[in-house]
């Protein structure tokens, strides 16, 4: 009795028009619950401190006010707090492209004994967290008096600038063609020459990629700052600033003005990501794949 | 023959293999001084630190092996250890499956991939800070968007901050939130199965369902073997949630280990208790990775593995 059944399941499971149709409608109400928290977001940060507190909420706000937007800004400096965090990061760029590039360099086309060994304790220090040297890194840094100061954000970044990017950079410098080098060799270059001149142009794209993922690594990261940079408030990043504007109104929730500072902190995210999406997806098939 | 006497002082070395050798550790010793300032040199501080009590201030107390009796009796060390394993067991499982399924239906080729693609990734970068304080006002129970929801279609509201019960399901289902990161590392394995493998299992007779189980997912066993790792490694160092949106409560319901680690160094400043629990949690994700690597890495299907 069964089988009229089956057989018309099984023609509707190989019919492609049902299985596009059934996709995009999953695809689409996914899409829509992913979505939701941005829209709630948007639309909190534009509602009234008393039109917040309505039940049930509303999703278009009336009045839409936007000098919540201008409240949230002068209410904390947060442009002294975008320029501390524009610091680090226009350092750690600098210190990774240039560092890690370097390193990268010498992993991907320069053969020498020890190479693999050395290869293997950096992917090894890919997978290993962060968060285990994070207290006795804490321990060195106040000794030596690094708290309070940008350096334990910025100076290690130096050394090697991150090994996940070096692998990254090692992986894109394999790909290119040895013959550029080989010519440059005949014409007496040294490494540091082609690396500098003729590898480093090429790898535009690759540095590209980095530079992005450095960009959202330091505007989002808050366990550093929160351990070097708490005490002073002229010195907070904007991930900082905006943990601590939570209570910046005694005894109540400003809703309406964090929905409005966070908005404010998503927004330039969002913005590289739209400019450089092809980077990410890049970094993504790079790191993701002949890893 | 002064240049020659000053030629042999020089360190650079004569033969071609020595010069690259020596080119090749100039290249890298950015690396490995990094490695050894900021990774080994502070694991052994820290190793040191386990065995003295210290606040910074005072001189160290040597106290040997008080720090393991310490840890050994502290119920909020176990219980940090279980919020961990909770949030670990639950959304790294739920996170891997879900961003495969949705992987395997963008892979599709339907109308407004792109797009799609975007918006499901888009959450994955929004900064961990404004996430939680994005989260806390979702999460609200009087007036945030999910009770609302669950409001809407006739379910009771929760107080999920509240409640133990309730605060770490909160923090899961944000997690998920962001599962877009993993996703688009599938879908990028996805693209790069060769059709012409499915070509040849149509001929062969194989539906949809044989084909996903004989063709994509052995080859992509090893996309889904690195993000298995990562995720584990990751969803170990959760800490911005616990820290902002809860606190690590209610009753200690989402003490998340990483952030028991800063309260006992950066709020109590035990430091020797601190690095202790550091170098706790360094061996249990070895130990797990270790694991991981034996028991499911003999499933994962490597093609080129000649070559």
């Amino acid at each position: 009795m069964n089988a009229p059944t089956r057989a018309t399941a099984s023609q509707l499971l190989d019919n492609e028009r049902f299985w596009r149709i059934f996709v995009w409608t999953v695809l689409l109400a996914g899409a829509c619950v992913m979505f939701l928290p941005f829209l709630w977001l948007l639309s909190s940060s534009l509602k009234t401190e008393l039109a917040i507190f309505r039940y049930p909420p509303d999703w278009i706000p009336d009045p839409i006010q936007f000098s919540n937007y201008v409240d949230a800004w002068t209410t904390r400096p947060f442009a002294l707090y975008v320029r501390n965090t524009l610091v680090i990061l226009l350092l750690n760029e600098f210190a990774v492209l240039v560092s890690a590039s370097f390193c990268a360099y010498g992993f991907a086309r320069i053969d020498f004994p020890g190479r693999n060994v050395w290869f293997a304790i950096l992917l090894a220090t890919v997978m290993l967290p962060g968060i285990v040297t994070m207290i006795p890194q804490f321990v060195i840094f106040s000794r030596i008096g690094w708290v309070n100061t940008i350096l334990p954000l910025t100076v290690p970044f130096f050394f090697g600038g991150g090994a996940f990017n070096i692998f990254l950079l090692r992986q894109f410098f394999r790909t290119l063609p040895s013959e550029l080098a080989d010519a440059a060799y005949i014409d007496g270059a040294s490494e540091i020459i082609i690396y500098w001149r003729i590898m480093l142009p090429l790898a535009k794209p690759a540095l590209a990629t980095i530079a992005i993922f450095t960009f959202i690594g330091t505007w989002n990261d808050f366990m550093g700052p929160l351990l070097y940079l708490a005490k002073d408030p002229n010195k907070f990043t904007v991930a900082l600033g905006l943990a601590m504007f939570r209570t910046a109104f005694a005894g109540r929730t400003r809703w309406d003005l964090l929905m409005a500072a966070s908005t404010m902190m998503i927004v330039p995210v969002i913005f590289v990501f739209f400019v450089a999406q092809r980077y990410f997806i890049q970094g993504i098939a790079i790191s993701g794949l002949k890893g | 023959m002064a240049v020659q006497a000053h030629r042999t002082r020089l360190p650079w070395p004569r033969t071609r293999r020595a010069r690259r050798a020596l080119t090749g550790y100039l290249f890298i010793s950015p690396f490995i001084l990094g490695f050894f300032l900021f990774f080994v040199g502070p694991a052994l501080v820290a190793a040191w630190l386990t065995m003295f009590d210290w606040n910074m201030i005072r001189p160290p107390y040597f106290i040997g092996l008080g720090n393991f009796t310490k840890m050994f009796n502290d119920d909020l060390f176990y219980q940090s250890l279980k919020v961990t394993a909770y949030f670990s067991l639950v959304s790294v499982p739920v996170g891997l499956v879900l961003s495969f399924l949705l992987a395997l239906l963008m892979n599709f080729k339907t109308r407004s991939i792109a797009l799609f693609r975007t918006i499901y990734y888009l959450p994955s970068i929004v900064p961990a800070v404004a996430n939680a304080v994005l989260w806390s006002f979702i999460l609200n129970t009087e007036f945030g968007l999910l009770n609302a929801l669950l409001d809407s279609i006739g379910l009771p509201k929760i107080a999920w901050l509240q409640e133990p019960e309730w605060a770490m399901p909160a923090i899961i289902l944000m997690s998920l939130w962001a599962l877009g990161a993993t996703m688009v590392i599938y879908l990028a394995g996805l693209q790069g199965i060769p059709r012409s493998l499915y070509e040849a299992a149509e001929i062969d007779g194989a539906g949809r369902w044989a084909s996903l189980i004989n063709v994509t997912i052995p080859l992509m066993s090893p996309v889904i073997f690195f993000n298995l790792i990562i995720g584990i490694i990751g969803s170990f160092q959760i800490f911005t949630a616990g820290f902002l949106i809860t606190g690590g409560g209610p009753q200690h319901a989402t003490l998340f280990y990483v952030l028991y680690i800063y309260r006992n160094g950066l709020q109590y400043f035990d430091m020797g208790y601190a690095s202790l629990l550091a170098w706790v949690l360094f061996f249990l994700i070895f130990a797990l990775t270790l694991i991981v690597f034996k028991y499911v890495g003999r499933y994962v299907y490597y093609e080129d593995v000649g070559s």
